[in-house]
This record gives structure tokens, sequence and C-alpha cells, in this order.
């Protein structure tokens, strides 16, 4: 594996953990995590729930603080990186604001950041056709399907140019057929954009077939137990999923869920 | 077999009266219908004993006709009927010019006017401190238990310190009343809006915070937005606080008019169909502002996307 030069690390987190005090005693969310992340790189992040990989996106987004070690994000702390607005989210649920309309919804970060209102309208045409819903611009939330809605959120995350994108199980809610399209056009959105992507999910498919990096996590405590380059092509038609390679990595993913204890 | 024969027939017969059933007329018409007749009944019964006084006293025969007419056609009634109320009220309302203080129109006005100051009054302090409250943990802390005992103090009791008070200080007329009004229309506003302005979701919440948005920007692209439901339903109660609070208000006032001196006045001359149309003056009023108040929620709901 060649080592990517320093200033392309857009990610990096040495020695990182977070312990949740609760009346039941201490969680231990994350443990001793150490991981760097290239730019241009979509990671996976993979494993049963209470592994951490949800917390590990909130401490990159400055949503929880560490309790121990290192992280930065494009050479900054979490918080001066938050402050400058380097990251896009993208949550589990659309958390659309149902009093706005679509195209409302995608100008509210580029309302809070001081955009011209020329500049605004620009930007909503040009992220709306990125996840294909223009012509959905005046339509309020409810009007759309839950994956039309989740599309609507990721271009709410682009509209602002920042570079990191990062997606909390953004399809998880979603079934397996809207899923396979929205994965599809993920990749076609990703390799449009240069942006680096980091992607928690709990599917191995979905893991495979997105990434150039699995991150594989197991819980108590949360920690990383494998991490896995993808040596799939770039070019990936969704029926690449029945190829051997695929499957090789897919099972080396399964097979670090199992060192990790994530099937007992 | 009927079973068999009806469909056709049924559709033209039932159409108008499921038509009508369907809406919310028939409904209302049928508890209206009952209030009536249960108003009648007891007219009837509580105006007996000083009608068979009338009778005992005058000379010749009674008839039940008579009996009854006379339970609903007394000068003071007990409990005046219906129609004598509704009589009242069209002489009132229509039969006088509205600048006179025989107008119950012109009384009404002097009510309204100080419900709606001391409903926008109320109103503004309302979403005021719930801004305080939502923003500040200090504020939760010490004020939400002073609004709260606030209003376990009966209002009967402060509203005549209040006018009083004032009135030394010069304040008279519509502002006393007004203030009471605000006592009485803030809490529900307080309340709901506390409420409202918690409602969004942790993770609406957490997007702000991803935007770096200020507390400012969270308020007014957020919290207003999410708290606007919570803000009609509590400014429908607070409204129809507001009215009592205004009347309350006129009652230590005797003669300055509105609809709470027309009250006192009323059971101070035995006057009873004029307490009676007062208090469906105030009634009427009261709906009025509710609907009014509705009307301005579909508006805004409906302006923001909510679904029909």
């Amino acid at each position: 594996m060649l080592m990517k030069p320093i200033s392309d690390t857009v990610i990096s987190a040495s020695g990182l953990g977070l312990t949740f005090e609760t009346n039941d005693g201490p969680v231990h969310a994350l443990s001793d995590v150490d991981l760097a992340i290239g730019k241009g790189e979509f990671v996976s992040f993979i494993g049963p729930s209470g592994c951490g990989k949800t917390t590990f996106l909130r401490v990159i987004a400055d949503l929880e603080q560490p309790t121990f070690g290192t992280i930065s994000v494009n050479g900054m702390t979490p918080e001066e990186a938050r402050r400058s607005r380097a990251y896009g989210y993208v949550f589990q649920a659309a958390a659309l604001y149902p009093w706005r309309t679509i195209e409302r919804n995608v100008a509210l970060p580029l309302e809070i950041m001081g955009y011209s209102r020329e500049e605004r309208k620009a930007r909503i045409a040009r992220t709306l056709d990125l996840v294909n819903l223009a012509g959905f611009e005046k339509k309020y939330p409810w009007q759309l399907s839950g994956g039309m809605q989740q599309r609507a959120s990721i271009a709410r995350a682009l509209a602002f140019d920042a570079d990191l994108l990062l997606m909390d199980e953004p399809f998880g809610a979603l079934d397996e057929i809207v899923r396979d399209h929205l994965n599809e056009q993920l990749l076609r959105l990703w390799a449009r954009t240069n942006k680096t992507i980091c992607f928690v999910t709990h599917s191995i498919p979905e893991a495979v077939y997105l990434s150039t990096k699995i991150v594989v996590m197991s819980p108590r405590p949360g920690r990383v137990t494998d991490v896995i380059e993808s040596t799939l092509p770039a070019e990936r038609p969704l029926d690449i999923r029945e190829t051997p390679e695929f499957l090789a990595i897919a099972a080396r993913v399964r097979e670090g869920l199992r060192a990790g204890h994530s099937y007992e | 077999m009927s079973a068999i024969a009806v469909p056709g027939g049924a559709i033209g017969r039932s159409g108008i009266w499921a038509r009508a059933s369907g809406g919310t007329a028939v409904p209302v018409l049928i508890v209206v219908l009952a209030i009536l007749a249960v108003w009648y009944l007891a007219a009837i019964w509580l105006n007996a004993p000083w009608q068979l006084q009338i009778f005992a006293r005058g000379e010749g025969d009674w008839t039940w006709v008579d009996f009854l007419a006379g339970t609903m056609s007394q000068d003071r009634p007990l409990l005046p009927a219906p129609h004598q109320v509704a009589v009242e009220l069209w002489n009132s309302v229509v039969g006088q010019n509205v600048t006179s203080r025989r107008s119950l129109v012109y009384h009404a006005w002097i009510t309204l006017s100080a419900t709606l100051l001391g409903f926008v009054m109320g109103t503004v302090l309302g979403i005021l401190l719930a801004v305080l409250i939502v923003h500040n943990r200090a504020m939760d802390r010490s004020l939400m238990p002073w609004i709260i005992a606030s209003q376990t103090i009966p209002i009967l009791a402060i509203a005549p310190m209040v006018v009083v008070v004032l009135a030394s200080i010069g304040m008279t007329g519509l502002v006393p009343k007004a203030l009471i009004s605000t006592y009485l229309s803030f809490f529900p506003v307080v309340v709901g809006m506390v409420k409202g302005f918690r409602s969004p979701d942790t993770i609406q919440l957490d997007l702000m915070r991803t935007y770096h948005a200020s507390q400012g920007q969270t308020f007014w692209k957020l919290r207003f937005p999410s708290a606007l439901p919570y803000l009609f339903t509590s400014m429908k109660v607070g409204v129809a606080a507001s009215l009592v609070g205004a009347i309350v208000g006129e009652l230590p006032t005797g003669a300055a008019g509105g609809l709470g001196s027309r009250l006192l006045a009323g059971s101070y001359y035995g006057q009873t169909v004029q307490i009676w149309s007062a208090l469906l003056m105030a009634a009427a009023l009261s709906a009025m502002l509710i609907l009014a108040i509705g009307t301005v929620q579909r508006i805004v709901l409906a302006r923001t996307g909510a679904r029909p």
C-alpha cells in the first residue's frame, strides 16, 4: 500500500477515543482509532450497531468531542473545520424542513453562509440537477418519495462546495431497489465532483460497491478491526456485485467483522 | 329483497341527507336545538313560582296556556326565555345607534378594544418570555415557576387592585383592563411557545450546527417556523382568556362602559334579560376572535407547505 503524501490527507486520527459517562458506568464508544483518509477517497465505515461508526463521523463533524487522542480535518481541529464549513453532512433521515420547498431547503445553508440571491439560484439549479431533482424545485418535502427526499438532502449538503461529504447511513431507511439506484447515482456524483466521502453503512454489499476504502469496525469497545483497500475498478456497473473480485472483498469484510466478534 | 332493491333508490334519496350530515351543520343544529329545549324547560321551571304569585294576587282564572306564556314574558325573570334574550339582543344591537350607550355594539367595542390590546401585549410578552426561557438555562429555572405561580392567583382578587392602583396614578379606561387581559393571555402563549421552540428534532438542530449557524439564524430559520402551529393554538386559548380579563377588568369600573359594566348594571337592577344578552354578546365576540385566528392559521400554514 502506498502512503499518501501528508498534504493529501483530509482526515487523520490517532489514538482517538470517546467515552460516554452514563448511569450504568462508562461506555467506550470509540477506542484507540488510528486512521488516515486521503483526498478524493470514498471511505465506508461498516460494523454492527454500537461499533462507533456514527460516533466517529460525528467526531469529524465536531458534533461530539473526543476524550482521548487527536484528530485533524483539513489540517485543522474539527471545530475549526466546522467553522470554516469544510464538510456537508447527510443524516440518516432527510431532515428537510417541512415548511420550505425543495429549492428553499437547498438554499438553507446558502442563506446561512451569506451567498447572494443570484449565486443561490445558480447553485440550487446546479445541485438539484446533480441529484436528478430538476423540476421539483417548488414541491414541498411531503410531496416527494423517501428516496427523492434523501436526494434533496444530499443536494443541500453539496450546495456550498465543501470538499468533504459525511454521510450517516443515508439510504438505511430506503428499500433495496431505491438504494441500488441511489448507490449508482452517488458513485456517478462522486466521480463528477471529486469530493472526499465518508459513508457509514451496515450493508456489506453497499460498502464494497461504493468504496475505495472500507473501514471495518467492532463494538465494545468501538474500534477499527480492519482497513480494506478496494481493488475494484473506478467504473462500477451494478452487476459488478456478482464478480469474484467483489465477492472476495465482501468475504474479507465479513471476516473482519467476525474477527471483531461482531456476530456474537 | 330490500337489500337488493335499495341501492338505486337509496343513493338518490340519501344524497342530500348524506351531504348535510357529512358536514358539521346537522350535528351543530341538533346541539343548538337541544340547548334551546333545555333552556325553555329551565325557564318555565325557574320562573314558575313568581308567575304563580302574580296569578295569586290577580283576579280571576288562569289557564295553563296563560301560565306558560307568563313564565316566558316576565319583566325580570329568574331565567329569561331564549326569545326574550333574542329580542333584547336585536333591540340593543340593531335598534340603537352604535354610539349610543344603550347599544350593545357600543359596549362590545369597548370590551373588544381592551381585549385586543391586552391580547397583543400578552402574545408579545409570552413570545419574549419563551425566547428567554429557551435560550437561557437560568431563565428557564428562575422564570417558569413564577409564571406558573402567577396563574394560581384568582383574577377576581387581583383585577380590582390593578384597576384601583392604576387609577390612583391617573391611568384609567383602556390600559388597566388591557393589562388584566395581558396577565391572563400571556400564560398559554409562554407555555405553548416554549414547547414550540423546543420542538425541532436533534437532527434538525445538528444540521444547523454543521452549517455553523448563529443562534439568531437557528432561531429564525428553525425554531420560529417549527413553533408556528403551537403559536396559533396558544393564541386561541389566549384570546379567550383576554376577553375574560377585559370583562373582569370592567366590573370594578362600573359605569365606564363595556360588556362587564353592562353585566354589573344588569345585576344591580335585576335586569336579567340584559345580563343574558351581554353574556351572549361576549360569547359571540369570543367565537369571532377564535374564528379569526383560525383563519389566519389556515392561511399561514397553507403558505408554509402544510399538508392539506
